[in-house]
């Protein structure tokens, strides 16, 4: 056994065309590959088929077996979601709140990231180990103090509810100043020769070259708030200002299992703009995700 | 990606350098350096911000613990009390029970799968099919948890549902997947693991191409083949992923709600009710926020004591290379 592996491995490197090594060296990936597969027919298919029920007329939304290919695409379970929940308006709010959370944790965390890196005053260092503590302790906790300074404020079942908060990024914070870390130091000594002023050497030559970094930090926060229920379901109270997730959660209840296929319209509405990112953001995205993980 | 942050890491090491090096360059600095507010208006926005939506609810719930407040009259202080009725209240404690439960097989279920399909896609593999399996297994995180609970309720119904019409093909009579305790927590593990896998697997990834060929040729050459290769090879050089996946999968765990209050909205009875339900509930339907605050204080000191203790165990058992 130990022989005709040493002897494989140097067989390899010598003679590839020798066959019997390459035969089950194929086997075992054709086999990898249909375990794969199927695994992926199982991440896949759930998806798969919301999207082609969406497509069936609402009458067939029970229909077994389940045809994975709609041959006639009927489009009424869509007409039907605008007609039954005002979905514009759910979107524009999911849109907004997610925009500007966004855009808010892209600036604030590139000035808080560029002076925990690039800056230097007193208490750095413990200022930044108490940005990072803050990460530990779930937003579930919390929800009931900030609940209650929303009340506090005035802001309470209002979109700015959902903003205002979760603009402060303690992720953010950190990603940035990694970023900002990693690009070299010697050009603020170059900008503060040219007369720049510090705020003039962040403006134009620092930030200008995070944005890759703020990309990534913007991508994650879309992701994350463009998905988000919990928050939403407890800071917002009226109908006109909950957001996509919230809106499709009490379609489904309004409507029992009646109109499947007009729920599953909504929820593959609300897919569009995560499967955008996921196809132009992808990369950014699984950085962003793993960012910090690695030692 | 670990490379990239090792890359960054790096960088900072030879620019803290340098400015040591030329020390006598910062003497003119000094003269911009004057302006001592600046870092803090960098800094403003993210501190003040996170000090009253973070630190000051931090303090507050800890400090809520210990009082009676439903909002409309005025809090009283009852000192432990409200720690006292939620470690007995059957329903919190059914909660921490099923969620102590959910995280055990939810996240040995989400690192298995992971690790596994990881290995399997690492492998030599046409470089088209590694980009697909990569972004298919990927592709749930990007969805909202809500929404796939939406649809895997009309998945896993009794009568109409496609689960138990394929488990028919195979002669399996339908399963009560929704209607029974043990139905309704196989769904909300199954849902969670379907969404959630795809971020070890990620990590898995990382930290299966940080580990050089070089081993495992070596490894071949001492006669590993196949699994015994990954038993021990892969295995031990993996092992601080692993311990960084598993934190994370634990964390993220204890703070389930999303797919149980969809899917099942803690039922049939309490079987699927969670921790971080039963603090929405006593806070927001029942209006008992010292109660709710008690029960947050108490997962967050779970979370912070697994966090302690799988920091511990590795220095035990995490090989680092």
């Amino acid at each position: 056994m130990t022989t005709t592996s040493t002897q494989r491995a140097a067989v390899d490197r010598l003679a590839p065309q020798r066959p019997t090594p390459r035969k089950k060296r194929n086997w075992s990936m054709a086999g990898r590959i249909v375990l794969l597969l199927i695994a992926s027919v199982f991440i896949l298919g759930p998806v798969l088929w919301t999207l082609s029920t969406s497509l069936r007329p609402p009458a067939e939304s029970f229909q077994l077996p389940p045809s994975f290919l709609p041959l006639h695409p009927d489009f009424s379970s869509y007409d039907q979601v605008f007609k039954q929940l005002n979905i514009m308006l759910l979107v524009l709010n999911s849109a907004l709140v997610t925009g500007l959370i966004a855009v808010g944790q892209m600036i604030t965390a590139a000035l808080a990231g560029y002076a925990f890196a690039n800056l230097k005053f007193r208490g750095r260092g413990a200022l930044f180990s108490v940005v990072l503590a803050t990460m530990m302790v779930p937003a579930q906790v919390t929800i009931v103090p900030v609940f209650m300074l929303i009340r506090g404020i005035g802001l309470s079942d209002t979109l700015l509810a959902l903003i205002l908060p979760a603009i402060p990024t303690a992720f953010g914070t950190f990603l940035m100043r990694q970023y900002f870390l990693g690009l070299p130091a010697d050009l603020a000594e170059a900008a503060a020769i040219d007369g720049a002023s510090p705020w003039r050497t962040f403006r134009s030559v620092y930030a200008p070259l995070a944005m890759p970094g703020m990309a990534i930090v913007g991508i994650l926060a879309f992701n994350y708030h463009w998905n988000e229920f919990f928050r939403p379901l407890i800071l917002t109270i009226s109908e006109q200002n909950f957001t996509l997730p919230l809106g499709l959660v009490s379609l489904q209840g309004n409507l029992g299992t009646g109109s499947i296929s007009v729920v599953l319209a909504g929820v593959i509405l609300s897919m569009i703009p995560a499967l955008v990112v996921f196809m132009f953001g992808q990369r950014a995205l699984r950085d962003g995700l793993t960012a910090g993980t690695g030692k | 990606m670990s490379t990239a942050t090792t890359g960054m890491s790096t960088a900072r090491r030879n620019k803290t350098g340098s400015k040591r090096r030329n020390g006598g360059a910062t003497g003119s600095e000094k003269g911009k350096q004057r302006q001592r507010w600046l870092p803090w208006a960098f800094l403003a926005p993210t501190i003040l911000g996170m000090g009253l939506f973070t630190l000051l609810p931090i303090v507050a719930s800890v400090l809520l613990a210990f009082f009676r407040w439903d909002i409309i009259s005025a809090p009283s202080f009852v000192g432990f009390d409200n720690f006292a009725e939620v470690v007995q209240d059957p329903t919190v404690r059914v909660s921490f029970v099923n969620t102590i439960m959910f995280v055990v097989v939810a996240v040995a279920l989400q690192l298995g799968l992971a690790l596994g399909l990881a290995i399997m896609v690492q492998e030599k593999l046409p470089a088209w099919l590694r980009v697909f399996f990569r972004s298919a297994f990927f592709f749930p995180l990007i969805l909202s948890a809500a929404s796939v609970s939406i649809f895997m309720r009309y998945l896993f119904n009794e009568q109409f549902g496609v689960v138990n019409w394929l488990l028919s093909l195979v002669g399996i009579p339908a399963v009560p997947w929704l209607t029974t305790p043990a139905g309704s927590a196989a769904v909300v593990i199954l849902v969670y693991v379907w969404q959630n896998f795809g971020f070890s697997f990620l990590l898995f990834i990382g930290g299966l191409a940080s580990i050089p060929t070089e081993t495992y040729e070596a490894a071949s050459i001492d006669g590993a083949t196949g699994w015994r290769k990954h038993v021990h090879v892969t295995l031990p050089l993996l092992s601080p992923t692993t311990l960084v996946a598993s934190v994370m999968a634990i964390i993220n765990a204890l703070q389930v709600f999303d797919q149980p209050y969809v899917l099942t909205r803690g039922g049939p009875g309490d079987a699927t009710r969670t921790a971080v339900m039963v603090i929405f509930e006593s806070a927001f339907q029942r209006l008992e926020f010292g109660q709710a605050s008690a029960i947050g204080v108490i997962l967050t000191l779970i979370i912070m004591a697994i966090t302690a203790a799988q920091f511990r165990l590795s220095k035990r058992f995490v090989f680092y290379q």
